[in-house]
């Protein structure tokens, strides 16, 4: 639908479904186009029927419309014959948009082999574990808050829920999906435009369900292969006031692969400098914001499960920076 | 066409003539009972549905391990209890629509009586379910349908309790025959939701 | 011949309260009663409006720090759950409670105790929310409380209590005065009204209750076993012991989807009454609009799932409610072209509650072909709990709901009070509400096609987003405004407006034949009816005599053709229904704290309840108590 794409062009953006940068979301974006142009005419229909209808009670306005009470004649014999008619043009209209609708539910779940990557994703009141399938040792590399998605490939999404139901959401990528505890849902996503996408939880989750969204990347194969193994690896062995400082307050929480810190009630921090924001999207990945957050969660997202930790400013400075070199 | 005063009325007919109450399907407090028996029913339904549904959706199995079916032996006793007690119930009803002050008066007290023995066998129910409330979803929703279905035979009973206790002090007129008829109705609605509860809470669990 | 005085002082004997304070809690004067229900719905309805301000003015900026997550969290849970609970469904059993008896000139409804019963109970319902929310016990899961969040584990405190009590409070009312309404219509139609007679309004208060009938029980047996969950350890919803959090979800929608058209098939009820009245002939297309509306009430039922096609249900069943929920689409296409051709060939007269309808069909129809864009699965994928599905549901609502019943309020005003609305300042209203409303609900579409999702207290700068929430807000603000100008023209005519006289539209139905404001008895005869249009069929009023007028009788009559039965005794007033609701609120709101409340809680209501049946006759003379009496 071209034109349907002019004139909502206006409102591309890092999560707008208006904007589509991958198979799926195209396929409802097209949809959408369809429906908009069959209700719009509908629309117009009726208020014309409306317009036409008050016309003639502006045009009767010199009889007195008080007068007489009943007026029924031959216009019901008339307009009864028209009823078949505004049944069936409401079904034909309806049988457009069910069978659109169909086709686009077919062209979501296309999907024929099993997708080359999988992708688990597990929401966290408010955040976001990501981890991808490593082929080579079997196990799961992960990452948080962060999703790398490889250009023109179908990747598997499999969407848990660790404690509330949540709903995984890239408007520019693919339809929602929701994360159910207790259940295991699967999305197929192909996106195609490189670039920068943002996602966002969709279903309400309580107090920071505003603030749980994450980074998508989408970028050429080859990119997102270094990316994979830049985050397969280790970080390097930890030494120093800071690393010191992290591991006797925060490693019960969070992993740092490399470093001995294997906590998993907070996001894997192996790699979290390389990260493009923080906190679920929060904020954006500065040094600053780094000691930040670690001084002030709460402040920050207020209701988030973080605690402020009370570190010495020396120690909460050189933890930041010990964090900030995890790239 | 704006009528200032209310309108001229021409009188047509003569409504004194009709009686002054009525009875079964006549009877508007016959179709206020239907509404309430709509609703429990629908909602007997539904609790049911939410038992086929956890069967299916969740379990391992049915009843889950560890747990064993509920023991039949006092389900049966009950049961029998319960189809027997229609036979006096639909007696009163009968008696009730003859308009027999005596006969609904035994009746009543005969069916408060028979509602209280009938609490015996229930309670026994309720402890051999071999399951708890709290111990697992299939224990939740095993109780839930017993707890509805005991809820409905004690209000019952109270019920007939209430209106035995008023018909042998007071002078019985249309309006109490029909009265005890909608009560009568009631218990048997009581009677036939059991049949599908029971049946579910006693069979599926050996069954499935 | 009119009713004589001395017939009208004797039925006003028989029929009045009692005085002062004791004729309040006791009266069962349907009318009395309906008041109450309305007057308690406007005030939620600004109180609950300007909730909604307060979250348009937070919403206008990004990274705005106005409110905190939960103080906004409970605004928008406080603001749905009054609007759907506390403010549209009890609005639209008012006006049912208020109107069923006059058009069907009869003289109090089938249950007149039930009726005070249901009142006072919503009442109770009401007080457990907003007064829960003074002492800062304020739900803060939103108007639908899927468990996990609202389980044991997530939801510590009472918040989510308070909400699960509310509702069963608020649907026991409903399902009263459910029953109550169903069984006048079907049981107390005047003599001649057979169903083929029944006006559409009576239609659509008949289905709008045998719905709730059928769903209601449905939230109750939900949001009891979120209560056993929290209360007692039960697991329902516990995936770790076997339980289903989408068990909830499927419950609550079996209620959820067919309770937004038990709000909306009333609507429809006003309009075709208004546009009737105005267009100044009989509905084109009677028999259309009476199957669509049991059509709609039919598929209704059927379409639940489409509030979960994101939570990943299997595939198969998707196709099926897609088309399920776009054939409501048929019906509610052929209810506005009837109402349209009836407006065109008719001599329409646009006085203010047509003005109401014409908003009406610019608007719900805009709603309409949004619902039917989210029952696309596949769409909705995108849409669904984004801010399109807002504007979905406020189009609906507001434009599909509250413009009809705004309509309604200025309609039969005249009937109520005896007064005039002002017509300039309900022209200045209607500009004020429709246009502010439309503009402020419009670019939400937009917003959520942008990615904007729902229950967000605030979004990052540079989505773009900003300015239409600017927008939605400055609209929001004009209907509020304009909701006001409305409140104050009602207020104002009340002592201020034109006297109305007994029919001042010059209308069809049976409500309009008594004089305004109706005297407790309501007509002085029983009418006979041998059309649908009685009051324009002849210049008298056919009536029968013979209903006691020394005692409160009522007549009953068969359901199919309306052929007197029986008089029925109609009850007195009485102080049972304030106590059983008393007794009842009790035990709710025990329940809370201790399961045991419900036992301990049982006695008082079988107390009241047995005060209420007590049957008041004299001692037995005959059987075996003889000898004491
Ligand atoms: C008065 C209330 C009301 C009414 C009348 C409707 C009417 C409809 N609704 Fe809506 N709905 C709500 C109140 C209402 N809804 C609420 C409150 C929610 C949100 C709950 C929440 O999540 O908080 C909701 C949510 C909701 C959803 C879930 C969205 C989601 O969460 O993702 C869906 C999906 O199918 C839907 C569909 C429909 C449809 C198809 C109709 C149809 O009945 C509309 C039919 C009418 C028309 C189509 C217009 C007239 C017809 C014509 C002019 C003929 C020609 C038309 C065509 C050929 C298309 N509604
Ligand atoms: C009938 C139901 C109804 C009505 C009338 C309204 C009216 C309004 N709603 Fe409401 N809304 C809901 C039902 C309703 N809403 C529901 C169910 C939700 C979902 C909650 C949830 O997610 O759980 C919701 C959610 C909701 C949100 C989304 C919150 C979120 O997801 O984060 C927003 C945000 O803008 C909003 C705004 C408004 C506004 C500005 C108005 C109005 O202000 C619109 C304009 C006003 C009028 C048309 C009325 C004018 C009349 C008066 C003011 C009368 C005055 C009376 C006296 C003085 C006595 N509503
Ligand atoms: C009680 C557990 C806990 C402790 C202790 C803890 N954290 Fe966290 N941390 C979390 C959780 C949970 C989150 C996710 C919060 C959110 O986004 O709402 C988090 C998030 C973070 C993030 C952001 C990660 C990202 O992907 O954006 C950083 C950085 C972080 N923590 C650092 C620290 C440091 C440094 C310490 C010690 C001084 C620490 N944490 C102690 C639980 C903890
Ligand atoms: Cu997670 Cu909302
Ligand atoms: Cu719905």
């Amino acid at each position: 639908m071209p034109t349907a794409g002019l004139l909502l062009a206006g409102c591309a953006g890092p999560q707008s479904a208006l904007d589509p940068g991958g198979d799926q979301a195209h396929a409802l974006f097209s949809l959408f186009g369809l429906m908009l142009w069959v209700s719009g005419a509908i629309y117009a229909v009726v208020l014309a029927g409306l317009g036409w209808a008050l016309w003639r009670a502006w045009r009767r306005r010199g009889t007195d419309a008080r007068r007489d009470a009943t007026l029924v004649g031959g216009v019901d014999a008339r307009l009864d014959r028209t009823l078949p008619v505004v049944a069936g043009a409401i079904v034909l209209g309806l049988t457009v948009l069910i069978t659109g609708s169909f086709f686009a539910d077919r062209a979501l779940f296309a999907t024929r082999a099993a997708p080359a990557l999988e992708v688990r994703v597990t929401g966290h009141q408010w955040w976001w574990r990501v981890q991808y399938r490593d082929r080579v040792s079997d196990g799961w590399i992960e990452t948080a808050n962060e999703l790398h998605l490889p250009q023109g490939v179908t990747v598997r999404l499999v969407l848990n829920s660790a404690d509330v139901i949540h709903s995984f959401w890239v408007p520019n990528v693919a339809g929602k999906l929701d994360m159910v505890p207790g259940r295991t849902n699967r999305l197929d996503v192909t996106a195609r435009r490189p670039g920068w996408y943002r996602g966002q939880c969709a279903e309400f989750c309580g107090t920071q369900h505003a603030h749980m969204a994450f980074a998508v990347k989408v970028e050429p194969p080859a990119a997102f292969r270094a990316w994979l193994a830049a985050q397969a690896a280790p970080a390097a062995p930890a030494e120093g006031r800071g690393a010191a400082a992290f591991q006797a307050t925060c490693a019960a929480c969070h992993a740092i692969r490399g470093a001995g810190a294997a906590g998993r009630a907070g996001p894997d921090l192996t790699h979290v400098a390389a990260r493009r924001t923080l906190a679920a999207g929060a904020l954006t990945m500065t040094r600053g914001n780094l000691q930040g957050w670690i001084a002030q969660p709460k402040a920050i997202k207020p209701g988030t499960s973080m605690p402020a930790i009370p570190l010495t400013p020396a120690d909460a400075d050189a933890v930041a920076t010990y964090l900030a070199t995890l790239r | 066409m704006s009528v200032v005063a209310p309108r001229d009325v021409q009188v047509v007919g003569d409504l004194s003539g009709l009686p002054a109450s009525a009875s079964g399907v006549r009877h508007l407090v016959w179709w206020g009972n239907i509404g309430f028996m709509l609703i429990e029913g629908t909602g007997f339904a539904l609790a049911a549905a939410a038992y086929l549904y956890l069967m299916t959706q969740q379990a391992p199995a049915w009843p889950p391990p560890g747990a064993r079916p509920p023991d039949l032996s006092w389900g049966l006793v009950f049961t029998l209890g319960l189809l027997l007690s229609e036979l006096p119930n639909l007696w009163v009803r009968r008696r009730a629509l003859a308009k027999d002050a005596r006969g609904v008066r035994v009746g009543v007290a005969a069916m408060a009586v028979l509602g209280l023995l009938l609490l015996i066998p229930r309670g026994y129910e309720l402890a051999h379910l071999n399951t708890r409330w709290d111990s697992d979803a299939y224990g939740s929703v095993v109780w839930m349908l017993m707890v509805l279905h005991t809820s409905h035979v004690v209000t019952d009973w109270g019920d007939t309790a209430v209106q035995a206790a008023w018909l042998f002090t007071h002078e019985i007129g249309d309006d109490q025959f029909a009265d005890v008829e909608d009560n009568a109705n009631y218990w048997t609605f009581v009677v036939l939701t059991w049949l599908p509860i029971g049946a579910i809470v006693y069979g599926l669990a050996r069954l499935w | 011949m009119i009713p004589d005085l001395d017939r009208r002082d004797r039925l006003s004997l028989t029929w009045r309260d009692p005085p002062g304070w004791w004729g309040f809690l006791t009266t069962v004067d349907h009318k009395r009663i309906a008041a109450r229900y309305i007057v308690t719905a406007l005030l939620l309805l600004f109180l609950a409006g300007l909730l909604a301000l307060d979250m348009r003015w937070q919403l206008s900026w990004a990274e705005n720090d106005r409110m905190g997550p939960q103080l906004y969290n409970e605004s928008f849970s406080l603001h749905g759950s009054t609007m759907l609970f506390l403010v549209s469904v009890p609005a639209m059993e008012a006006m049912a409670l208020w109107l069923v008896p006059l058009m069907l000139g009869q003289r109090n409804m089938a249950f007149p105790r039930l009726g005070a019963f249901s009142y006072w109970l919503y009442l109770g319902g009401v007080l457990t929310l907003w007064v829960a929310h003074a002492l800062d016990v304020t739900p803060d899961l939103g108007w639908f409380e899927y468990p996990p969040l609202s389980g044991p584990n997530y939801a510590p405190g009472h918040r989510a209590d308070i909400w699960a009590q509310m509702i069963t409070f608020t649907e026991v009312a409903a399902l009263c005065a459910s029953v109550n309404v169903a069984a006048t219509i079907l049981k107390m139609r005047p003599p001649g009204m057979t169903l083929a007679r029944m006006p559409v309004f009576l239609w659509a208060m008949l289905v709008a209750s045998l719905m709730t009938i059928l769903s209601m029980p449905a939230i109750m047996l939900v949001t009891s076993m979120l209560i056993a969950d929290r209360l007692v350890s039960t697991h329902f919803f516990a995936p770790a012991a076997n339980g289903d959090v989408l068990l909830f979800q499927h419950l609550f929608w079996f209620f959820g989807h067919p309770e937004v058209y038990i709000i909306f098939i009333p609507a429809t009820g006003f309009v075709s009454s208004i546009v009737e009245t105005f267009a100044r002939r009989r509905l084109f297309g009677h028999h259309v609009l009476v199957l669509a509306i049991l059509a709609i009430g039919c598929l209704a039922f059927g379409l639940w799932v489409h509030h979960m096609f994101a939570v990943g249900l299997p595939r198969l069943g998707n196709d099926f409610y897609t088309a399920a929920s776009m054939a409501i689409a048929v019906p509610a296409g052929l209810q506005i072209f009837c109402w349209i051709a009836t407006m065109a060939t008719g001599r329409t007269w646009l006085a203010t509650p047509m003005l109401w309808v014409l908003g009406f069909v610019a608007t719900f129809v805009l709603g309409g072909l949004s619902g039917v864009m989210t029952a696309s699965a596949a769409l909705d994928l995108q849409l669904t709990d984004s801010y399109f599905v807002v504007a979905h549901f406020h189009y609906v609502l507001v434009g599909g709901a509250m413009f009809p019943l705004f309509g309604a309020f200025c309609y039969w005003y005249p009937k109520a009070t005896g007064r005039m609305m002002s017509e300039r300042w309900g022209r200045v209203a209607f500009a004020l509400i429709v246009g502010g409303f439309n503009l402020g609900f419009a670019p939400m579409h937009l917003l959520g096609l942008m990615g904007m999702p729902r229950r967000v207290y605030t979004y990052p700068a540079g989505m773009g987003w900003e300015g239409l929430n600017q927008i939605a807000t400055l609209g929001s603000a004009i209907a509020v405004a304009g909701g006001l100008v409305f409140v104050a023209n009602a207020l104002l005519s009340y002592w201020r407006g034109a006297p109305a006289g007994a029919d001042p539209w010059g209308a069809s139905t049976l409500e309009w034949a008594g004089e305004s404001p109706s005297p407790p008895w309501n007509l002085a005869y029983t009418p006979v009816v041998d059309s649908l249009t009685p009051l324009w069929d002849s210049p008298v009023l056919r009536v029968m005599d013979g209903v006691a007028i020394e005692r409160r009788e009522v007549i009953v009559t068969s359901v199919v053709d309306a052929a007197p039965l029986y008089r029925q005794k109609s009850a007195a007033p009485s102080i049972w229904p304030v106590v059983a609701a008393l007794a009842v609120t009790a035990m709710f709101l025990g329940s809370i704290f201790t399961p045991w409340a419900i036992a301990a809680g049982a006695l008082p209501i079988a107390a009241a309840l047995t005060g209420w049946f007590w049957p008041q006759r004299g001692r037995a003379t005959t059987g075996p108590l003889r000898v004491r009496s």
